[in-house]
């Protein structure tokens, strides 16, 4: 039906786009640990060794975990499985808040103890107006 | 041309073209109307959220151009349809627009919410990729100006670029990113409220139709260009 041409080119391109989404999964597969922009409790816990580079640990902020001390913020990051204690003095984003998603910025100094540099605030993909969530409150 | 008579498109394209203007004037008026006033606030972004009417149409009418772009451009490098490489070059321009607007709205939107303006996340990160391979077919144009080298090496490379468009959709699903996950779900309810999804919609609509008009205008460019110079000018 078609030319002899019309096949090859196709076939080139089904071979190219076959090596290159391999080649693309291969190295996302092998880089997994990278691509994820932060780690959970859960993993922070699985860690082999406590590495001194700066890391991310995201989760929700614990319900009624936050204390402010001076100028130190402290609360409790969970995945729901595991904690982590959070400690950080700056500014917080608007939305930071209790049961809301976080990402914290920082270095461990044990499993269980992190201390944060930068807090980013995660939004979820719930989107409602105010009186409605005031109604699921209650 | 085979396949298509010129003048007769151009005629065509001419003519809808005023109407086209009209409509999407319309539906961004509408859709401009609906989301910076009447739709709700957001029970935790309060008026951030209007910036989400911009961004997400953009994000989603650059993925969809660019997936177009690369459909066409596969008839192309097999069967060597010259009347649909001025197609998949003309819907280029407001494609790499909507990467651009879709990347600074959602910077404008991650500093109030997220407490920054840019994070190396995978979604982000792949959307940028998306806004440099637009830049590369775009300047491929510019800079091959042998007809056959053009259309094959512009061609592979909204190929090769296709590849990211479902690491772009499915990276909030694959690693944890900052960018959240897609309120829209095709198989499930959608976690975003009726009130919000309206002006989404129209909005889309509106961004939909300026993409028709910017490529309709391009694309009589084209045709004018072919007239003038000669078929060699693609």
């Amino acid at each position: 039906m078609y030319g002899k041409k019309v096949k090859l080119r196709a076939l080139f391109l089904i071979t190219l786009i076959l090596s290159l989404t391999l080649i693309v999964f291969l190295v996302l597969y092998s880089l997994k640990e990278n691509v994820v922009y932060f780690l959970s409790p859960t993993e922070i816990k699985t860690l082999n060794e406590v590495k001194k580079d700066k890391i991310r640990v995201g989760g929700m902020v614990k319900k009624s975990s936050i204390n402010i001390i001076n100028d130190e913020i402290i609360f409790i990051i969970t995945d729901f499985q595991n904690e982590i204690n959070v400690t950080y003095s700056g500014l917080v984003p608007n939305l930071f808040q209790e049961n809301k998603g976080v990402v914290a910025e920082g270095f461990l100094e044990d499993k269980n103890y992190f201390k944060a540099t930068k807090i980013l605030a995660k939004h979820d993909e719930n989107y409602m107006p105010p009186d409605l969530n005031k109604k699921k409150d209650e | 041309m085979g396949l298509f008579n010129q003048s007769k498109i151009f005629l065509l394209t001419n003519k809808y073209q005023k109407f086209i203007l009209i409509f999407f004037l319309l539906v961004l008026s509408v859709g401009l109307l609906e989301a910076l006033f009447l739709s709700p606030q957001d029970y935790l972004q309060g008026d951030s959220v209007r910036i989400m009417y911009v961004h997400v149409p953009s994000a989603w009418i650059s993925l969809g151009i660019f997936s177009l772009i690369a459909f066409l451009s596969i008839l192309v490098f097999i069967f060597k349809n010259r009347n649909l490489i001025i197609i998949a070059k003309s819907f280029a321009p407001s494609g790499f627009v909507f990467t651009l607007i879709a990347l600074v709205t959602g910077s404008i939107w991650g500093k109030p919410t997220w407490g920054t303006w840019w994070a190396w996340d995978a979604r982000i990160t792949t959307m940028l990729i998306l806004g440099l391979f637009y830049l590369m077919y775009l300047l491929a144009w510019r800079i091959f100006e042998d007809r056959n080298s053009v259309v094959k090496i512009t061609s592979l490379i909204s190929i090769i670029g296709a590849i990211n468009i479902p690491i772009i959709k499915f990276s909030v699903d694959w690693w944890n990113t900052l960018h959240q996950p897609s309120s829209i779900k095709i198989l499930s309810d959608s976690s975003i409220h009726e009130a919000m999804l309206l002006p989404l919609i129209i909005m889309t609509a509106a961004f939909a139709l300026f993409s028709l008009l910017i490529f309709l205008m391009k694309y009589n460019t084209e045709l004018i260009k072919i007239k003038t110079k000669g078929l060699n000018r693609l």
